[in-house]
């Protein structure tokens, strides 16, 4: 029996994820934090030297990275991540009207109608899908030295190390986002939004 | 807004797109790479010279060198603290000091450095003694094969067919970039196989073991090719650095 001052009994709570929303979320965060946290030690020097144990790290972040798109995947089992997944690829025009809104900094809620997620959100979740298959990819090239022929394999960690320095900015900016919004952590917490602010940020939503 | 009641799944597959778009500028981004890569490296090498924050050292490629130890931590070995012995099938094993190596006849070699792993770095000076001056020093002896080096990490280890460790340009290194070697780079002292694939060039070089048989070092037990010649092992063909 929760008794917390800022959701007090008799609010009402809006379902927002269910718990195997939730369990995507969580595993591919937690996946994505070995990821950071081991390149970041096999490819700052300051921490490189620090950490040492090249082997170790290596394979932490090989089988991480690996392992990134199972959640996604098992998650397909869920009707409501299905549902997630059309309302992330689908844009209407409110997106457009947001989007706008965002372009001009325009910060007020009635400005920016959003569905269940905002046009941002469905950017990023576009992008950072494709970005870590693009990672996947030349991350394979990489590990599996005699599988692709030669040239590819420089390319490969060229474009594996910009855009993991790219990931690293967006990541920041997503952690960022949900640091300044509590209520939205709450919803991925614990599954359920306050009415109040469901109708604010996300005017469009129909739970 | 509430009015519109729009349909939340209906509308354009604006996702699907963002997703298939980035893929397809990954796909892009390695093929274009080559070029791409040798614009931003001489961009970022011209930033990095006027840069005082050292920033730019954190960017891809914009420091050149990059740190790979295979230990949790490496000791620091000055000149009064430095050994390297050299032992096994010789008839005269011996161990040098710092000072008694700086003392022998110095070579300077500048090559490019090449990873196995595609990062390079272009005409980098090296100097040392000769290798082949130390084995000879040391009588190696007729049953000999092979030489087996060993590091003061601990962990690492490589070698050489005796053949490939006579070669003029393989070096026990003193020097870099015109600048004693730091810790950083194997320092004091470390091996440097010009022809070779830098996993070669061993850091932090304590002990060279004349052997019967080349015995695979530590990443050639994980699988990297034991000759390592630039361009011509690891399934890789870069233009050669001898």
């Amino acid at each position: 029996m929760s008794l917390r001052l800022d959701a007090p009994t008799g609010a009402v709570r809006v379902r927002r994820f269910s718990r195997a929303e939730r369990w995507v979320h969580r595993t591919t965060a937690a996946l994505m934090g070995v990821c950071v946290v081991t390149a970041a030690c096999l490819y700052v020097p300051q921490l490189a030297e620090l950490v040492g144990r090249r082997e170790l790290v290596v394979r932490l972040h090989e089988w991480a990275g690996l392992a990134l798109p199972v959640p996604v995947l098992a998650g397909l089992a869920s009707r409501a991540f299905r549902a997630d997944l059309r309302f992330l690829n689908r844009f209407g025009p409110h997106d457009r009207v947001w989007l706008r809104a965002a372009l001009r900094r325009d910060k007020r809620a009635a400005a920016r109608p959003a569905g269940k997620f905002n046009a941002g959100q469905k950017i990023y979740a576009a992008w950072i899908a494709g970005a870590t298959l693009v990672m996947l990819g030349t991350g394979l090239m990489m590990w599996f030295t005699h599988l692709t022929p030669l040239v590819w394999r420089t390319s490969a960690t060229f474009v594996h190390d910009w855009l993991a320095l790219t990931i690293g900015i967006v990541l920041a900016g997503h952690i960022g986002m949900a640091l300044g919004d509590p209520e939205a952590r709450r919803g991925m917490r614990t599954g359920s939004v306050s009415r109040e602010w469901a109708e604010r940020e996300h005017s469009v939503w129909r739970p | 807004m509430n009015s519109e009641q729009p349909d939340e799944q209906r509308g354009k597959p604006i996702g699907r797109r963002v997703l298939l778009g980035t893929l397809g500028l990954g796909a892009l981004g390695v093929v274009t790479a080559p070029t791409l890569q040798r614009g931003l490296e001489s961009f970022l090498a011209s930033a990095s010279d006027k840069d005082p924050t050292g920033l730019t050292d954190l960017l891809p490629n914009g420091g050149g060198f990059r740190y790979y130890s295979v230990a949790s931590s490496v000791p620091r070995k000055d000149a009064t603290t430095y050994r390297l012995t050299v032992d096994g099938l010789v008839d005269h094993p011996r161990t040098y000091t710092l000072p008694e190596l700086r003392a022998l006849p110095q070579t300077r070699l500048v090559r490019d450095v090449q990873c196995v792993t595609g990062w390079r770095v272009p005409d980098t000076p090296f100097e040392g003694v000769r290798l082949s001056r130390l084995l000879d020093a040391a009588g190696v002896r007729r049953e000999a094969g092979a030489v087996r080096f060993t590091c003061f990490d601990g962990t690492y280890t490589e070698s050489l067919t005796l053949d490939q460790a006579r070669r003029a340009d393989v070096l026990v290194a003193l020097r870099m970039q015109d600048k004693d070697l730091g810790h950083a780079h194997g320092g004091p002292v470390r091996l440097y196989v010009a022809p070779m694939y830098f996993y070669k060039s061993a850091k932090w070089l304590s002990g060279i073991t004349v052997t019967k048989k080349v015995k695979p070092g530590y990443w050639e037990e994980r699988g990297y090719d034991v000759d390592a010649w630039v361009g011509r092992s690891n399934g890789r063909d870069d233009e050669p650095t001898t």
